[in-house]
């Protein structure tokens, strides 16, 4: 059975089923004439292949919600193909190609955990946490008491990722970086 | 994973900031002041009824079987009746499901009557009602079907469905019936449209299936004698020549009940004190009611209800 949501339910961040496809709620306006029918139109973006679209329903209609479920999963390895994880308390296993995993796929650590998207128990997407510490294996050397703002140079993680840090970090080091935006944010306080 | 709700630790704080408070207080201020001025007797009427005011599109709110009202508009009519003279009334409104940017299910309107006027007097003191509060701005008269024309290109008198239609997003419903295109139409291009316009916009001559309360100029084609008010292109008042044929009105309540049973929506139980009221015969008015909460709002340049309320129902 699937679950039904009504138009007032229809909010930013809902994910509901449409076509016979998953996608989340990213804006909603509820639109009234001063006498007659009101509509709910909703801007959504799909969760497999991330297109926007929009849809205007009448409010009496109602909307399937999306089986769709977020789980914190394992990071395991990439096999070269696909990108597996695990849930740490079934032991399940969920693999992602490399468009579902998408930009994540940066910041891929094997052994730590992230939130992977099941929609009817399939994976397709996954979201890395906000911050992650990471290690440099390759930058130039740090030097030593060079404070010019704002000074900085490329640094590879281990994940592949590409960062720019500030000139006095140096290789072997642990960083945290911002996921979101991909920029260093400090050095990781062990 | 936790299903429990997340718990905003901020929602305990107003959504209207202090200013928006300030507006708040302002504009009842200046309402009170433009009615006091004009001898318009202030009145309150209840806001809980046994009975309630059946539409097809508006969804009471009900409490232990009682009604919570959606307009003020039938108490104020018997009233009239009583021979009240011109009253008007500051209330709480309450409409279900309806919240966004412009819609909270609870808030505040202002509605009010004048006996022995026209729609096109009752116009002309709305204008100068909001302008009194927003500044002075340009007016723009539309007939329904000139906006119609003018924004869409299509005449809603005289298109078939099917030019309706094509005029509509692909974004759309299916299934929508020909007075439902007709409001999706004017939320989608008429209105929108209306911000270009600029100012303030009254809108007349709504298709006779828009009548409401109001009375119907036999035409052809026939058009509710009604108007709504825009500013910017936000819809903030909605005015009748009133309907005073008690018959007539009675016939209409019981079509609007009708159509909420084809939409399996409950009856409402129709208030005939205000059948009796009508019966009993209303002077010849004009009257309106207006968004006070939109009226804030655009009084503080903001674009959302909630910046005018101290709680808004997320936080209510």
């Amino acid at each position: 059975m699937s679950d039904m949501l009504n138009h007032n339910q229809l909010r930013q961040g809902t994910r509901v089923e449409i076509d016979e496809l998953p996608w989340i709620i990213v804006d909603a306006q509820f639109v009234k004439p001063g006498k007659g029918q009101a509509f709910t139109k909703i801007k959504i973006k799909n969760l497999i292949d991330g297109r926007v679209i929009e849809r205007t329903f009448k409010s009496s209609e109602n909307v399937v919600k999306a089986d769709v479920i977020d789980k914190e999963m394992q990071f395991l390895y990439l096999d070269g193909e696909f990108w597996h994880f695990m849930d740490p308390a079934s032991y399940e296993q969920s693999a992602l190609d490399e468009k579902q995993v998408g930009e994540a796929r940066l910041w891929l650590k094997e052994q730590e955990t992230y939130m992977v998207t099941l929609w009817k128990n399939r994976a397709i997407a996954v979201m890395p946490p906000p911050f992650v510490i990471l290690t440099i294996t390759k930058c130039d050397p740090g030097m030593k008491g060079d404070t010019v703002t704002g000074a900085t140079k490329p640094a590879t993680l281990e994940t592949g990722a590409e960062v720019k840090v500030p000139l006095f970090i140096n290789e072997g080091e642990r960083i945290r970086v911002d996921t979101r935006t991909g920029q260093y944010v400090e050095r990781a306080k062990d | 994973m936790s299903n429990a709700p997340r718990i905003d630790p901020d929602l305990w704080r107003p959504a209207a900031r202090p200013h928006g408070l300030a507006a708040r207080a302002r504009t009842l201020h200046a309402i009170r002041t433009f009615f006091a001025k004009r001898q318009v007797l202030e009145v309150e009427t209840p806001i809980l009824s046994r009975h309630a005011a059946p539409d097809e599109a508006i969804d009471p709110l009900t409490c232990q079987g009682w009604h919570l009202s959606t307009s003020p508009e039938t108490a104020m009519k018997r009233l009239l009746a009583a021979g009240s003279g011109p009253i008007f009334q500051i209330t709480r409104a309450f409409r279900a499901a309806e919240y966004g940017r412009l819609h909270n299910p609870e808030f505040t309107m202002l509605e009010w009557y004048q006996p022995g006027w026209q729609l096109h007097d009752l116009m002309h003191e709305t204008t100068q009602l909001v302008q009194e509060i927003l500044g002075a701005m340009p007016v723009t008269t539309f007939s329904f079907a000139a906006a119609f024309r003018h924004f869409t290109g299509l005449d809603p008198f005289l298109a078939s469905d099917s030019e309706l239609r094509t005029a509509l997003p692909d974004s759309s419903p299916p299934d929508l019936k020909r007075m439902e295109m007709l409001d999706l139409l004017l939320t989608e291009t008429v209105e929108p449209g209306f911000q270009t316009t600029g100012g303030m916009v009254l809108l007349t001559h709504f298709p006779a299936e828009r009548a409401a309360m109001a009375q119907i100029d036999p035409g052809p084609p026939p058009t509710a004698l009604r108007f709504e008010l825009y500013v910017h292109g936000i819809e903030l008042v909605n005015g009748y020549q009133e309907l005073t044929d008690a018959a007539e009105q009675a016939c209409r309540l019981e079509h609007a009940n009708h159509q909420r049973h084809l939409l399996g929506k409950p009856k409402l139980p129709v208030d005939p004190w205000f059948l009796a009221a009508l019966h009993a015969g209303i002077p010849m008015c004009a009257g309106a009611a207006l968004g006070v909460d939109r009226l804030i709002m655009l009084a503080m340049g903001a674009t959302d209800i909630a910046e005018t309320l101290a709680f808004p129902y997320d936080r209510a």
